[in-house]
């Protein structure tokens, strides 16, 4: 029989490649040539060595809230909020990077460490609701997205600035700019953000599969009272895993606020890192392996993307459209089993 | 500024901002009663919102002062039909329905700026040139006063939100078809025991929420926003749901709250001619209905609950 690793591998395999073969579909239908479109999304993602280093850039955010949202689902918890713990986690590394003077090697830990800080506070409150109260965490952590969208804005105007539309840049002692990853990469904005990246991920692998912490999460995800019953505390695990979750997703916010942009602009909208996120999680099946790897597909697809008007003619919302019927088929993964299991009957 | 003046300018502002909450937030009401929860009316009413200006776009010259009307009628089919998708992922596909929800909000923002590209070759469309225009009503407004501050200078798309609150709450609470509808979201098993087609109503009640946020999103886009970019609907799908939670899953409730949210948004508009608002941060009547919706769910203001199937995929023969 098929085990369910075997499963968990080839769902999002199976999902990558429908969702892409819908999209060259949609270029066929809308008059656009699917296999130019395609050629220009991958040489926009790889061509050289300055895309790719921009879409290492993509990558690095998406790697950190992607963690962040695979580790509340291993506790059984959704944080939709990831977006909102993005704004706040850039507004304090951005804070912090403007607003003091210090050696690099604690003005730049500092400005992380806020940034992940921010981001737990801002996931601890739909924690702390969750636990206490058992107010679901989707709502709350959706409602906390705008009220950080909108403060956020009013710091920038009110506190950063004398009613300006960006903060100041950061002092460069904050800064993750690297200017040997940018000569390396033709001046992309290429950063030291991606280490930080890959350290949360391997965190978050040792947390979830080597620690107390994480074995009571995980229970906790899988069944809350039996894991009660077993003298854990449910509380304590749901309020955890939203704080550590938060953290992942405010440091995803510093790599924009000290790598990518180096300052922060007021926003009428979100930037989609967080949302993004879910994408990411999901198609990583949970895992931080399976993160890594999706957040690089997804930078990819998004930094190719920019790369298709240009040179194929094909707007690049096309890959937004992509990436939702990704989320679709993975999400829908019960039928994808359904259909594989189905042929396999067939065949014997 | 006297008092009647004050409401004269506060009053059919808020409803002119309620309407597409209503609306949206009615939609959300029949989906989540049902037990499917419907994190993509933001995306149904970017696609109506979307619809809703091609539409008008394409046939003013044809419809004349009918554009409007036959353009908000279209949107809420298209949506409806595009929430179908929402339906097969999360009832029949048993998908997590949180997850099928941002997926609609992608797909639809995706497909809404990917298709205003492909036909209008920029990011965002003309103005449309058939847009709601305010009225006053009939005889209602010469009401002496009441009439001024009610009836003169309104949208008549407000009071059709208003009347449709009514109706919905009439639909769900006084028909064989909305007590089923409650029951299936309650407790899917027991129903189903008693011969409701639960897929079937769920189905149902997703495509009313889509039509819903598809007449809510072209209400919006031709009373407020007048073309359609990526930035039309940016949050008003989830102040809407904020409605529907903060409204306690009650149609006549979610008319409340999406009320007074529009009334919160009004206030961070014209807020600045109001003499004591003038010195009140906007930004705290931006965050307002998101505050206190997380209030009203931690029970600081009565407590909200949600039906208690909601969320959860129905699978015939599992306890």
């Amino acid at each position: 029989m098929h085990s369910n690793k075997w499963f968990n591998i080839l769902v999002p395999i199976i999902s990558v490649i429908i969702g892409l073969l819908s999209g060259a579909i949609i270029m066929l239908v809308s008059g656009y040539n699917p296999i130019q479109g395609y050629v220009a999304l991958f040489n926009g993602a790889f061509g050289d060595l300055y895309f790719f280093g921009e879409t290492i850039r993509q990558t690095t955010p998406y790697i950190l809230t992607g963690l962040a949202i695979a580790f509340a689902f291993r506790a059984g918890l959704f944080n939709i909020g990831a977006e909102g713990q993005v704004i706040v986690g850039w507004l304090a590394a951005v804070w912090i990077g403007t607003s003091m003077e210090a050696p690099m090697y604690i003005h730049l830990p500092l400005a992380l460490f806020v940034a992940a800080l921010a981001g737990a506070f801002w996931g601890f409150i739909p924690g702390l609701l969750k636990a206490r109260l058992g107010v679901h965490e989707v709502i709350v952590t959706i409602m906390m997205n705008y009220i950080a969208l909108y403060s956020a804005n009013a710091i920038i105007r009110r506190v950063l600035t004398d009613s300006a539309d960006k903060t100041e840049t950061i002092a460069s002692s904050a800064s993750l700019a690297s200017e040997w990853l940018e000569g390396l990469t033709y001046f992309s904005r290429m950063h030291y953000g991606i280490m930080i990246a890959l350290f949360a991920a391997v965190i978050m692998w040792f947390i979830i599969e080597r620690t107390n912490i994480g074995y009571e999460l995980k229970s906790v995800g899988y069944n809350q009272h039996a894991s009660k019953y077993a003298g854990m505390s449910v509380k304590r695990n749901i309020v955890l895993a939203m704080v550590i979750s938060g953290a992942f997703a405010g440091l995803a916010g510093s790599m924009e606020g000290l790598g990518t942009y180096g300052n922060m602009t007021v926003s009428s909208g979100f930037s989609n890192i967080g949302f993004d996120g879910i994408a990411v999680a999901l198609l990583g099946a949970n895992t931080a392996i399976g993160v890594v790897l999706a957040a690089f597909l997804f930078g990819a697809l998004k930094v190719g993307a920019l790369n298709m008007p240009t040179h194929a003619g094909v707007p690049n919302e096309l890959v937004d459209i992509i990436i939702a019927l990704i989320i679709f088929f993975v999400a829908s993964s019960y039928i994808i089993r359904w259909i594989i299991l189905r042929f396999k009957k067939e065949e014997k | 500024m006297g008092v009647i003046e004050l409401l004269q300018s506060i009053i059919p502002t808020a409803l002119f901002y309620s309407a597409p909450l209503i609306f949206t937030a009615l939609g959300g009401v029949f989906s989540e009663r049902s037990g499917v929860v419907n994190i993509g009316l933001e995306g149904l009413m970017v696609m109506g919102a979307f619809v809703g200006i091609v539409f008008n776009l394409t046939f003013a010259d044809v419809l004349g002062a009918w554009t409007p009307w036959v353009s908000i009628i279209v949107a809420m089919i298209v949506s409806a039909l595009f929430s179908i998708i929402h339906a097969v992922a999360s009832v029949s596909f048993r998908a997590d329905q949180v997850v099928s929800g941002v997926a609609i909000n992608f797909l639809a923002l995706g497909l809404g700026v990917f298709l205003t590209k492909q036909w209008y070759d920029k990011g965002q469309t003309d103005m449309v040139s058939q847009p709601f225009y305010t009225t006053d009503i009939p005889l209602l407004a010469d009401i002496p006063i009441i009439g001024s501050i009610f009836f003169e200078g309104i949208y008549i798309t407000s009071y059709v939100a208003i009347i449709l609150a009514f109706f919905a709450w009439y639909v769900l609470y006084k028909t064989p078809f909305g007590l089923r509808l409650r029951a299936v979201g309650e407790h899917p098993m027991a129903a189903d025991t008693n011969g409701i087609h639960v897929y079937k109503i769920r189905y149902i009640a997703v495509i009313i929420s889509g039509a819903m946020g598809g007449l809510g999103g072209s209400v919006f886009a031709l009373t407020i926003a007048l073309n359609f970019s990526h930035a039309t609907i940016v949050g008003q799908g989830f102040m809407a749901l904020a409605a529907v939670i903060f409204g306690k899953w009650h149609p006549l409730g979610a008319m409340g709250a999406a009320l007074f949210f529009g009334f919160a948004q009004s206030l961070s508009v014209i807020g600045a001619g109001i003499p004591f608002l003038a010195d009140v941060p906007q930004v705290f009547l931006l965050i307002a209905p998101y505050v206190l919706t997380i209030l009203a769910l931690a029970g600081f203001i009565g407590r909200a609950e949600a039906p208690r199937g909601n969320g959860v995929p129905y699978i015939k023969g599992s306890r």
